[in-house]
């Protein structure tokens, strides 16, 4: 078994340090808001989620074409890895932000334009595993798995957009957007430093998850040169 | 040895019309084969007309059905349905080995991926052609206005463009029944809204204005899908 790498281990303790450290920055820095009171600290760390969950979608994209132009295994390892980080972030962002809904709006859901594609950003992750998980062959996993990465990419923000007009066109009564809130500089202290402290937090799984699917493509490759 | 004049390369002209060839080779093929055992257009017309059976119970459509709720049972037909010609289309080739031979023979990859997805359009329209006078004679709405015509052939484009590539990925999985509309659906979703949206806007007779910006967004969803799908698709079918 390989062990930790040194920079991997003080990664660790770092991000559990700076993840104690956002909290009581969030329950103790940041103000209390006027109307919604306790629960709009949800917004921190649910917009911060939301964010890096984004940033896994490029690199996964990134990764893909890396793949087919190289053929290197380890950006197919890269993709996958980011993917899937992406996903528990992403449906960690969705989950805090019908908490705050329900509590603000009223509602555990609408079908505005973000969270409408937010659900389908998720589902197109989701769809991605699945792809991955009905294929034996792993050259054929990785290649099938970029292509996805690369269509799902170019769609969604033509999604987005469609779904932006649709609304606009026939305009929702659940206007509330949560663009309606007005940030006062220390609720802008507390979000930068949620997204900074989240982006450790997803750099540190990733690592973690990149040297999981180095180890899986190892016993692999193993597996496959037994069989033969 | 004989005098074997030098090889060179063919003139630009004659490629195009090779590749023309291949193209509309593939498509024949495709529909010799159907015209022989009409199973697939048969299949999706029998799915498609149980779907608005059900759709009746449950939206409980009445004999004068508003326009935008046809509009979202007749794309929601269109859209399984056409998931279901895409799967059967691209299974048969995988099956019978067609894929390779066609893979073997000295014809650009995309002439095929260009030809099996005029296949599947022609498939498609010719469902949607048989299931337009059915609709409107259950519902006694008129469907036959020339907006309408082009919004569902905008939308097969693309929906097609898009379900023939990500249709050979799924073919090539253990789950390949289900994983084709799992791939598809949240990709096509623009497809659907703008379709639907036209649609409606036809069948209500709304202004051009409200109309034109979901033509547009046809308009481009296939030209992007159809560029990128044919540039990608060798990576797809490649051993």
């Amino acid at each position: 078994m390989n062990r930790q790498p040194r920079k991997l281990v003080i990664l660790n303790i770092v991000t559990l340090i700076l993840l104690v450290a956002a909290t009581l920055v969030v329950f103790l820095y940041a103000p209390m808001e006027a109307k919604m009171g306790n629960v709009q600290k949800v917004f921190y760390f649910h917009l911060a989620a939301a964010w890096v969950g984004m940033i896994g979608f490029s690199v996964a994209v990134i990764a893909g074409i890396a793949y087919l132009i190289t053929n290197q295994r380890k950006w197919d390892i890269a993709g996958l890895a980011a993917v899937e980080v992406s996903l528990v972030f992403f449906f960690i962002a969705i989950v805090a932000g019908s908490i705050w809904a329900r509590r603000t709006w009223g509602t555990w859901w609408t079908w505005d334009p973000r969270l409408t594609s937010a659900a389908i950003v998720e589902l197109v992750y989701a769809a991605y595993l699945m792809l991955r998980q009905g294929i034996e062959d792993p050259d054929r996993r990785a290649r099938f798995g970029a292509v996805y990465a690369i269509i799902a990419f170019i769609s969604v923000p033509i999604t987005f957009f469609s779904i932006r007009i649709l609304r606009t066109i026939h305009p929702d009564l659940n206007q509330s957007g949560s663009g309606g809130m007005g940030l006062t500089p220390k609720m802008l202290h507390t979000l930068l430093f949620s997204l900074f402290v989240f982006s450790f937090v997803f750099a540190d799984l990733y690592w973690h998850r990149l040297r999981l699917g180095q180890l899986t493509d190892k016993i692999e490759q193993l597996r496959l040169k037994v069989l033969e | 040895m004989s005098d074997t004049p030098p090889l060179t390369p063919p003139s630009p002209r004659a490629s195009l019309v090779a590749y023309i060839h291949a193209v509309w080779a593939i498509i024949w093929k495709d529909l010799a084969a159907e015209l022989r055992s009409r199973e697939l257009v048969s299949a999706m017309l029998v799915f498609s007309l149980l779907m608005i059976l059900i759709f009746n119970f449950a939206l409980e459509l009445d004999t004068q059905a508003k326009a935008n709720l046809t509009s979202g049972v007749l794309w929601a037909t269109f859209a399984f349905a056409g998931t279901l010609g895409l799967n059967r289309s691209m299974a048969t080739e995988k099956d019978r080995g067609c894929l390779d031979g066609l893979l073997l023979a000295p014809v650009d990859r995309s002439a095929i991926f260009f030809g099996k997805a005029a296949g599947n359009l022609v498939f498609m329209l010719i469902v949607e052609a048989i299931i337009l006078p059915i609709y409107s004679v259950l519902y006694s709405t008129n469907l036959f206005k020339p907006g309408l015509l082009l919004v569902i052939l905008l939308g097969s484009v693309g929906y097609v463009a898009v379900g023939t590539l990500l249709a050979s990925m799924a073919v090539q999985a253990r789950t390949r029944d289900v994983l084709l509309p799992i791939l598809l659906f949240p990709v096509a979703i623009p497809v659907l809204i703008a379709a639907v949206k036209g649609s409606s806007g036809f069948l209500e007779g709304a202004r051009m204005d409200d109309i034109t910006p979901w033509l547009n967004l046809l308009a481009v969803y296939d030209v992007i899908f159809i560029a990128v799908s044919f540039m990608i698709f060798d990576y797809v079918v490649e051993e």
